[in-house]
C-alpha cells in the first residue's frame, strides 16, 4: 500500500484529497490554538490564583456583556468559515462531473463486486486510470455498506433499493485501501480490498487483457430478451404495449397522475421492481413486478442496456471506455465522453 | 459565610436518611429521593462495570491486527453490548439519576421530588429494562451495533435484537419519569426566595436535560417499536422491497440519539459549573449566559440529527443545513467553556479532587467539542465518518466530559451523601491517572481515524497497529484509574473521616443541613436571601470588560 510523506495523514491520490487535507489542517490549527489558549489560561489562573489561606474569600467579579459578545461572535465567525469551506467542498464531492466514466459497484455481505462498462468484472479490487474522472454507481444486494477510499478522501453509503454515487479523479498511480465503512455484520472487517491506480496506457492494457467478458449493456440486452421485456417494450426499446425505452434515460417522463419524473437510475430501477409506482402517462398497470426475480447486478445490466438505447443520433453508451455498446474492449482512447452521458 | 451562621452541630445519635429505618424492605420501598439516588448509584455502577469489561475485551483484541482473541461474531457482540450498556444504562442515567436525584430537591430547598412514588417507579423500570437487556446478552447477545441500523437489524442479524430493543424501550420510561419529576419539582417546589436566577447552574442544567428527556425519549420508543414490528411482522417500513426506506430508521434513531448526547453531557456541565464556582469561591462569570446556554443546547440539539447522515445518501442541501446548525450548536458550549475559565480569574482556587476533575473536564471537553467541528464540516466529515476519529470524538465528550464530571461530582458530594470523607490523596492520584490514561487511550484514535481506520473492525491492516497498541496501553491505565475510586469510595463509607455538615464551607443549600441529611432534608424550610455562589457580599463586586456606560447587574 502507498504511504504518505506527511506523518499520520493517508496518501493523497485524488484531485479532491489535497483540498480536504487543507481544510483538515485549518481545523486542526484552530483546534490546537484554542485548546492551547484555554488550557494555557486555565493553568495560568490555577497557579496564579491558587488558594493561599483556607479563609480567603476573593472579590466577586461581575459578568460582562462585552466579553460574552466577543467570545460568542468570534467563535461563530470562525465556525462559519469552516462551514462555508466544508460545504463548498462537499458540493464538489457530491456532484459528479458530466463526462465521468461510469463504473457499477454492487456490495453484498461481504464483498464488493465491480463491473466496468466495457465488461471487466472485479471483486474487491478496483482498477482505474490516472487522470480520468470516474463515477461510481453503487447499490447493494442486502444491508447498507459504505464504499470508502481513504486515499481519495471519499466515502458514501451503499443503500439497498437506491443508487448512490460518488466520483473521483485519481492523480497518483499506486495501490490504495478500499474499506467497507458501514458496519454490515459478521465479516465487516473482511469487506476490504484495494484500489489500483494505473497510468492510462497500463490501464488500457489491463482493460484489453480480459476481452471475453460481456459488457453490462450486452448482458442487459440478453436479460431484456429472456425476461420478456422485449414483448412489450420492443426489440430495440421502440415501445409497444409498454412505453418506449430508447432515449428515455435522462429525460423527463409524464406520469398518469399528471406529474413528471426524471428517468434516472432510481426511476428505472423502481419501474422494474415496482412498476405500478409511477406509471407513464397513457399506459395501463399491466407490467408485473420483477422484485425478487432479478438481482441487483442484473438490474444494473438492464440499466446499462437502457442507457445504451439513446436513439440513432446518440448510440454511444454513457461515457464508456469504448463508444460501442457491444462491449468488445477497444482502445480506451475512444472514451472521450459524450456530452449528455451520465447526466444526473 | 452563611454556612457558619445556620449550621447546627449533629448530636452523636442523630437520625439521618441512612439510619432512619433499617432492612431491605425499607430500601426497596423507599420514597426518599436520596435513597433512590443510592439505589441508582449501585445499579449504574454495576452496569458501568459490565460495560467496562466489554471495553477491556475490545482493547485486548485490537492489540494485534489479526483477530486472535475473539471471533468476529463475538467481537461484534462485544462492541455492540459495550455501547448499549454504556449509553443507555450508564451514561444517560448517570448524573441525573444519582446526583440529580439526590441534589435537585436539596439544592432548591425542597423536602423531596414532586412525585416520590414515580421516582421509585422510575428505578424499578430502569431495573426491569436492565434485566431484559441482560437476558438478551446472556441468551446469545446482540450484534447490530448500538445504533441498530436497518436492514441489518431487521432482516439479517441472527441475534437478540428484539429483546435488547425491549430493554432499551422499557428503560426509556425511567428517563421520561425522571425528567418529568425534575421539571415539576423545579417549577413548584423551590424554597421561599429561591428565584429562577438564584438557582445553582446544576439545576438549570437538569432542567434543560429534563426537557430533552421528555421530548426526545418517546421518539426512540417509537423507533424501537417500529424496528420490532419490522423484524417480527415485516411491516415493511424500513424495507425497500416493501416500499420502505432503510435510511428513515437513521433519521428516527438520531432524532433521539443526538439529543441523547445532550442528556448525557448537560448534567455534566451542570456539575462542572458547581465545582468551578465552589472550589474557586467565586460566582460563575456570566451566570445567565451559562444558564441559557443549557437551554439553547437543549433546543438546538433537536435540529442537528442529520449530521449523522452526511454520507448516508441524504440530499446535499439537507447536509448543508444540518452542517450549519451543527456549527451553531457549538457556540453555547463554547460560551460555557469561556465563562468557566473566566470564573477562575482572581479566584481562590483549591486543588481538591473534585476541582482536578473539573479542570480535566474543561480541557477534554474543549478537545471533544473542537473535534466535533471537524465532523460538522461537511467535506471533512465525508472522510472521517465511521472511522476511529468519530470513536475518539464521542469518547472525549462521553468519558472526558460526562464521566469526569460524574466522578468529580461524586467526590464533591460524597461527604453529603455518606457523611464520610473520601481519602484526598488517593482521590487526587486517581484523578491524575484517569486523565493520563484517558488521553493515551483516545488521542491516538483521532490520528487512526484520519489515517482511514474504520470503526467496528475486528481485523485491521498492520500499519495501524502502533497506534492501537498505544490506545490499548492507555485503556489499561484508564481502567486502573477507574478501579481505584471504586475501592476507596467503598472503603470510605465505613472507615472514612466523619464529614462535617459543610466540609467545603460553601453557601449552597445542600450544605446548610447535616451530613448525611435527615430524611426530610431540612429541619426547617430554608429561606433564601442570597444569590447562587454568593461567597462575598455583592457590594464588593469587581467589574471587568464593561461596555462604555453600561449598567452592571448580575449578568
Amino acid at each position: 500500500m502507498q504511504t504518505s510523506w506527511i506523518p499520520f495523514v493517508p496518501p493523497s491520490a485524488s484531485t479532491l484529497s489535497g483540498k480536504v487535507d487543507a481544510l483538515y489542517f485549518y481545523l486542526s490549527g484552530v483546534t490546537v490554538f484554542f485548546t492551547l489558549l484555554i488550557s494555557g489560561v486555565l493553568i495560568f489562573f490555577v497557579i496564579k490564583y491558587r488558594r493561599r489561606s483556607p479563609y480567603e474569600i476573593p472579590r466577586p467579579v461581575a459578568g460582562s456583556h462585552k466579553l460574552e459578545t466577543i467570545w460568542s461572535v468570534i467563535p461563530f465567525l470562525i465556525s462559519m468559515s469552516m462551514f462555508a469551506w466544508g460545504a463548498q467542498l462537499y458540493f464538489q464531492q457530491s456532484r459528479p462531473p458530466k463526462n465521468a466514466v461510469e463504473i457499477y459497484v454492487v456490495g453484498k455481505q461481504w464483498m464488493w463486486k465491480i463491473q466496468h462498462t466495457t465488461g471487466q468484472r472485479e471483486i474487491n479490487e478496483l482498477h482505474v486510470p490516472v487522470g480520468r474522472r470516474i463515477k461510481l454507481i453503487m447499490t447493494t444486494e442486502d444491508v447498507i455498506h459504505d464504499f470508502f477510499i481513504p486515499a481519495f478522501r471519499i466515502k458514501a453509503d451503499v443503500v439497498p433499493g437506491r443508487y448512490t454515487t460518488q466520483w473521483f479523479e485519481a492523480t497518483k498511480p499506486g495501490k490504495y485501501h478500499l474499506f467497507c465503512a458501514e458496519y454490515c455484520g459478521m465479516n465487516h472487517s473482511g469487506m476490504i480490498g484495494s484500489v489500483v491506480v494505473m497510468e492510462p496506457t497500463e490501464f488500457d492494457n489491463w482493460l484489453s487483457g480480459n476481452t471475453n467478458q460481456q459488457s453490462p449493456a450486452v448482458a442487459g440486452q440478453q436479460l431484456y430478451q429472456t425476461l420478456g421485456c422485449v414483448s412489450c417494450h420492443g426489440a430495440s426499446g421502440e415501445g409497444g404495449r409498454g412505453p418506449a425505452l430508447a432515449g428515455v434515460f435522462g429525460r423527463e417522463v409524464f406520469l398518469t397522475n399528471g406529474q413528471t419524473v426524471k428517468a434516472d437510475e432510481a426511476y428505472i430501477r423502481e419501474s422494474v421492481v415496482n412498476p405500478q409506482a409511477k406509471l407513464v402517462n397513457g399506459f395501463g398497470p399491466i407490467m408485473p413486478t420483477f422484485q425478487g426475480q432479478i438481482s441487483e447486478e442484473q438490474l444494473v445490466q438492464i440499466l446499462a442496456f437502457i442507457k445504451s438505447l439513446q436513439g440513432p443520433a446518440q448510440t454511444a453508451a454513457p461515457a464508456a471506455y469504448t463508444p460501442s455498446p457491444t462491449g468488445s474492449a477497444a482502445s480506451a482512447a475512444a472514451s472521450a465522453a459524450s456530452p449528455q452521458a451520465g447526466s444526473r | 459565610m452563611k454556612a457558619m451562621e445556620t449550621f447546627v452541630a449533629p448530636t452523636p445519635a442523630r437520625i439521618n436518611y441512612l439510619n432512619a429505618t433499617y432492612g431491605l424492605k425499607s430500601w426497596l420501598l423507599t420514597r426518599d429521593h436520596k435513597r433512590i439516588a443510592l439505589l441508582y448509584l449501585g445499579s449504574i455502577s454495576f452496569f458501568f462495570f459490565i460495560g467496562g469489561l466489554y471495553a477491556m475485551f475490545i482493547r485486548l483484541e485490537l492489540l494485534t491486527p489479526q483477530g486472535d482473541l475473539l471471533q468476529s461474531t463475538t467481537y461484534n457482540k462485544v462492541f455492540t453490548q459495550h455501547g448499549i450498556i454504556m449509553v443507555f444504562f450508564f451514561l444517560i442515567p448517570s448524573i441525573p439519576a444519582t446526583l440529580g436525584n439526590f441534589l435537585v430537591p436539596m439544592m432548591i430547598g425542597a423536602k423531596d421530588l414532586a412525585f416520590p412514588r414515580i421516582n421509585l417507579l422510575s428505578w424499578y423500570i430502569y431495573i426491569l429494562g436492565g434485566i431484559v437487556t441482560i437476558y438478551a446478552l446472556l441468551a446469545g447477545g446482540i450484534d447490530t451495533g448500538w445504533t441498530f441500523y436497518t436492514p441489518f437489524s431487521t432482516t439479517f442479524s441472527n441475534s437478540y435484537v428484539v429483546a435488547a430493543g425491549l430493554g432499551i424501550f422499557i428503560n426509556g420510561f425511567s428517563s421520561i419519569l425522571t425528567g418529568l419529576n425534575f421539571i415539576v419539582t423545579i417549577h413548584t417546589m423551590r424554597a421561599p426566595g429561591m428565584t429562577w436566577f438564584r438557582m445553582p447552574l446544576f439545576i438549570w442544567a437538569h432542567y434543560a436535560t429534563s426537557l430533552v428527556m421528555i421530548l426526545g425519549t418517546p421518539v426512540i420508543a417509537i423507533t424501537i417499536l417500529l424496528l420490532a414490528f419490522e423484524r417480527l411482522a415485516h411491516i415493511g417500513i424500513f424495507d425497500p422491497a416493501a416500499g420502505g426506506d432503510p435510511v428513515l430508521f437513521q433519521h428516527l434513531f438520531w432524532f433521539y440519539s443526538h439529543p441523547a448526547v445532550y442528556i448525557m453531557v448537560l448534567p455534566g456541565m451542570g456539575v462542572i459549573s458547581e465545582l468551578i464556582a465552589n472550589f474557586s469561591r467565586k460566582n460563575i462569570f456570566g451566570y445567565s449566559f451559562v444558564a441559557f446556554s443549557s437551554l439553547a443546547i437543549a433546543v438546538f440539539g433537536f435540529l442537528v440529527w442529520g449530521h449523522h447522515l452526511f454520507v448516508a445518501s441524504q440530499s446535499v442541501y439537507a447536509g448543508m443545513i444540518f452542517s450549519f446548525l451543527s456549527f451553531a450548536v457549538a457556540i453555547p458550549s463554547a460560551i460555557k467553556v469561556f465563562n468557566w475559565t473566566a470564573t477562575l480569574y482572581k479566584a481562590s482556587i483549591s486543588y481538591d479532587t473534585p476541582m482536578l476533575y473539573a479542570l480535566g473536564f474543561i480541557g477534554l471537553f474543549t478537545i471533544g467539542g473542537m473535534t466535533g467541528l471537524f465532523l460538522a464540516a461537511l467535506a471533512v466529515d465525508v472522510h472521517l465518518s465511521d472511522t476511529y476519529f468519530i470513536v475518539a470524538h464521542f469518547h472525549y465528550i462521553m468519558v472526558g466530559g460526562t464521566l469526569l464530571a460524574y466522578l468529580g461530582g461524586l467526590h464533591y458530594w460524597w461527604p453529603k451523601i455518606t457523611g464520610r470523607m473520601y481519602p484526598e490523596g488517593w482521590g487526587r492520584f486517581s484523578a491524575l491517572v484517569i486523565f493520563v490514561g484517558f488521553n493515551l487511550t483516545f488521542l491516538p484514535q483521532f490520528v487512526l481515524g484520519y489515517m482511514g481506520m474504520p470503526r467496528r473492525y475486528h481485523v485491521y491492516p498492520a500499519e495501524f497497529q502502533v497506534l492501537h497498541v498505544l490506545s490499548s496501553a492507555g485503556a489499561s491505565i484508564l481502567g486502573i484509574g477507574l478501579l481505584i475510586p471504586l475501592f476507596y469510595l467503598i472503603w470510605s463509607m465505613r472507615y472514612g473521616k466523619i464529614a462535617a455538615a459543610n466540609p467545603w464551607n460553601l453557601p449552597g443549600l445542600e450544605w446548610q443541613t447535616a451530613s448525611p441529611p435527615p430524611t426530610e432534608n431540612f429541619e426547617l424550610t430554608p429561606i433564601v436571601t442570597w444569590e447562587a455562589y454568593e461567597f462575598a457580599p455583592a457590594e464588593e463586586t469587581e467589574i471587568v470588560g464593561k461596555f462604555h456606560g453600561e449598567k452592571v447587574g448580575q449578568a
